[in-house]
């Protein structure tokens, strides 16, 4: 293994998107043998320069050298063939297709030109096994799978193409604590292979276990390059964001007595999703959901949105019974609930249409009179929104798809909030977002709650759900398996409980860092 | 879960046609005053088999999320051409043949490379090109007329052994030499993943404009092969407007029917052939039922309709109602 010598540089990369400037004389080398995490708000530049480096988008000057020769890739697959490969944050699967058949796609195993299935189901169980995902059966379709498992598939997709250089793009955001600690342990042993890993999260803790080498992305260029470890987290977050940092949680009220039940659940089943869970949720509260991901956690916030059928149990909004028939129902003025997403891209917006439209879509009967939007109302509405939420947009009337993610999770949150929801449930709504504008997002919950709302917040991020709620509820197996109040919501406890195991027994798990 | 059921859950589309089909087919063949013989069966595979051939056509574009309206005006224009071509020695038949075919798979090739390098919207290029097969056909022949080698003909409409249509045994063959190794190949699988997803197919580096032109291509050819057994049984060419448009039509039908999806990505052209087979047998039970011809498309319409909600059926099972959207 050679430090000295980078495996692949890049110098002086500069991509303009329009009048908008991605990437301004970046630099970056890469060395095999080590992870090299890359840091920066969205908006950073740092999608866009692994885009150029995976041949997705070419860049408008500046050079690029792999083992000190100078390369150009036209196309993905060129750069896959260079032995680059990137696992996307926007999943790069197809989803009518198994899972085999992914794992496979850029380079299927042939015989007498044809695919050879039997070769192609090898691959696919040995990809599996290599990143720990043996449970999944490579004949599965990939749209029949859970967010968390697909990205386990996304990862063993790229480890069947053996690359030189890996990228992982924000490839841990659906993963669950146990995935996680899987992946690491994958990832370490690529390192010792020789292998040069850049790691794109969000999630500070991650980098700092397992990253050799980090550079700060900010407004297109990198402003530092250190040794992992030699500088504290809130240095990193002031390079990342070019401003002090402190507080990112809210401080939490003192607890009353007790809240005035607002939501509750009695007893609710489903198929086998959901097992009994019984809750509530008072007025000014902010319950968190916590749990392995996939335990139910989902479902249950889709049981009171009135999306499943054959629900059994019951829902009751302010002490009163109530059969909710659809989302049309929950968000009507009796109930007054709302639902922000998991997937923001295709439960949450319709990209192509604009800012404006989708602000206004879930209230549209309170803008319109008999039918016909008013569009002062409207306007009034969305103004207020925008200045509420600090959207950042370039107008109310482009794609909401050209904002970027942060700034689309804000919209809709936005479209929600104009109904005033006295309810608001809330699925991983920090997924994929910078730093920053989570921090207005665990402020904005906060304030919700002071002002009376009964939120109830299902996050994959213990670190927010310590930092943001008065209770959380730990869900395994589809059913509620413990409480935590106020001081009690620790990590190990969280992690420990998400197991379904008690005491010391969780204590070498991984990212014990908080 | 055990490998068999992920496999029936992928040919689930496939094996309801087939059920259709076979239900179908039984209620005519009982009620046929002749019932179930060879020449019952003959007859109902001759007519069965172009509609199948102009179907598979059609899955093809439809796999790679596309639709392809000329595929009626490709089997019209072949029709016409080989009632010139298709006729001799037997060397100048097997010419003609070649020439028949090779026009299809121009035709498609065509199509291909508006769709996928003009960037044209299938629909509108389809729509267009059609127009102009169909255009082509009428200068071949203005008036229905021409003639085939009535050798061939006669074979290749026949009974093989006295009992098996040797029109199906020509669409199994089809079937073994175009589809099989077009559903395998990498360029099959790449017409899918187009279909599926386009941007994460292209992520992949999966040969997108390939598969998918490969998929025009071939669905020209296929088109072609109907256009050829049309002559086949007619001995004629015969450019007819309302009977081009029928055939896209009624290939689109057969196409939801076997179970391929409309969105792409999902879907065979062996379901796409059951369904071409159920939609024939449509019309001929009114045949056997004796209902005033009148009734006929008013009755088809309503039989198709029902045929389609079978495939709805499992909407009902679905306790998430998200899932009524994927």
């Amino acid at each position: 293994m050679d430090g000295a010598v980078p495996l692949f540089r890049m110098e002086g990369i500069s991509k303009r998107y329009g009048g908008v400037r991605a990437l301004e004389k970046a630099e970056l080398s890469v060395t095999a043998g080590s992870i090299h995490a890359i840091l920066g708000e969205n908006g950073a530049g740092k999608s866009t320069l692994i885009k150029v480096m995976a041949g997705v988008v070419a860049p408008d000057e500046g050079r690029m050298t792999l083992d000190g020769s100078e390369v150009s890739f036209a196309s993905p697959a060129a750069a896959n063939q260079a032995g680059i490969v990137c696992i996307f944050q926007e999943l790069s699967l197809i989803p009518e297709l198994s899972v085999a058949d992914n794992i496979v796609i850029s380079d299927p195993p042939k015989r007498f030109g044809l695919i050879d299935r039997k070769a192609q189901r090898r691959i696919a169980e040995e990809a599996l096994a290599r990143a720990g995902a043996a449970d999944i059966h490579p004949l599965a379709l990939v749209k029949d799978l859970p967010l968390s498992r697909r990205q386990m598939v996304e990862i063993a997709k790229a480890l069947a193409r053996k690359p030189r250089i890996l990228i992982l793009d924000e490839a841990t955001s659906a993963l669950t604590a146990t995935d996680v600690a899987k992946i690491f342990g994958v990832l370490r042993r690529l390192r010792e292979e020789g292998l040069a890993l850049l790691y794109i999260s969000h999630r500070m803790n991650e980098i700092a276990e397992l990253a050799d080498q980090c550079t700060v992305f900010r407004n297109g260029r990198n402003v530092a390059s250190y040794a992992a470890g030699s500088k504290s987290d809130s240095e990193v977050v002031e390079l990342m964001i070019g401003r002090e940092y402190s507080h990112i949680f809210p401080p939490k009220p003192p607890r009353h007595a007790a809240a005035v039940p607002v939501l509750e659940a009695r007893k609710l089943s489903w198929t086998d999703r959901l097992d009994n869970v019984s809750l509530t949720v008072g007025a000014g509260e902010v319950v968190g959901l916590g749990g392995l991901d996939g335990q139910g956690q989902r479902e249950l916030l889709l049981a009171f949105f009135g999306v499943l059928r054959g629900l059994t149990g019951e829902i009751l909004v302010d002490g009163k019974a109530v059969a909710i028939a659809s989302p049309s129902a929950a968000r009507d003025d009796r109930i007054g609930m709302a639902l922000i997403p998991e997937d923001r891209k295709t439960e949450g917006l319709m990209l192509p249409m604009t800012v404006r439209e989708n602000l206004s879509f879930a209230a549209l009967d309170r803008v319109s009179k008999a039918g016909v939007i008013d569009r002062a109302v409207e306007q009034r509405l969305i103004d207020d929104m925008v200045e509420l939420l600090a959207i950042k947009t370039a107008g109310l009337d482009i794609p909401v798809g050209a904002l970027s993610g942060g700034n689309q999770q804000k919209v809709v949150i936005a479209k929600w909030l104009m109904r005033q929801p006295r309810i608001v449930l809330l699925n991983d709504p920090t997924r994929g977002i910078d730093v920053g504008t989570k921090q207005e997002l665990y402020q904005l919950m906060r304030k919700l709650a002071d002002a009376g709302a009964a939120i109830l917040f299902y996050s994959t991020d213990y670190d927010e759900l310590i930092g943001c709620c008065d209770r959380v509820l730990v869900l395994y197996d589809g059913a509620v398996k413990r409480e935590l109040v106020g001081a009690e919501i620790t990590e190990h406890a969280l992690i420990a409980s998400a197991l379904n195991i008690h005491g010391e027994a969780a204590g070498p798990m991984h990212g014990e860092g908080a | 879960m055990k490998d068999w059921r992920y496999w029936l859950a992928e040919q689930r589309g496939t094996l309801l046609a087939l059920g259709i089909f076979v239900a179908m087919f039984a209620i005519y063949s009982a009620n046929h005053p002749a019932g179930f013989t060879a020449n019952v069966v003959q007859t109902a595979a001759n007519k069965g088999v172009l509609l199948a051939f102009v179907a598979m056509a059609q899955t093809l574009v439809v796999i790679t999320a596309g639709i392809d309206l000329s595929v009626g005006m490709i089997f019209t224009l072949t029709n016409c051409l080989a009632s010139w071509l298709v006729i001799g020695t037997g060397l100048e038949t097997a010419f003609g043949v070649v020439a028949v075919l090779g026009t299809g798979l121009v035709c498609g090739a065509i199509n291909g490379a508006i769709v996928i390098y003009g960037r044209l919207q299938p629909i509108v290029a389809t729509i267009a090109t059609g127009a102009v097969y169909f255009g082509l056909a009428l200068l071949l022949r203005p008036f229905p007329g021409g003639s085939v080698n009535e050798d061939l003909a006669d074979a290749l409409t026949g009974r093989l052994f006295g009992v098996v249509p040797a029109s199906l045994v020509a669409l199994v063959v089809v079937v073994a030499i175009v589809w099989v190794p077009f559903s395998r190949s990498v360029l099959g699988r790449a017409a899918y993943a187009a279909g599926s997803s386009e941007t994460a197919a292209y992520m992949s580096g999966v040969p997108i404009r390939r598969g998918k032109f490969v998929a025009y291509a071939l669905a020209g050819l296929l088109a072609a092969i109907g256009g050829l057994f049309l002559t086949f049984f007619t001995y004629t060419g015969d450019a007819a407007y309302a009977s081009g448009n029928a055939y896209t039509l009624f290939s689109i039908a057969a196409v939801v029917l076997g179970g391929v999806s409309l969105f792409g990505g999902k879907g065979s052209a062996l379901g796409a052939i059951f369904g071409a087979l159920a939609f024939r047998t449509i019309g001929d039970l009114l045949f056997v039922f004796d209902l005033d011809p009148l009734w006929q498309p008013l009755f088809q319409g309503v039989i198709l309709l029902i045929a389609v909600s079978l495939g709805a059926f499992a909407l009902f099972r679905v306790r998430n109602r998200l899932e009524w959207f994927l």
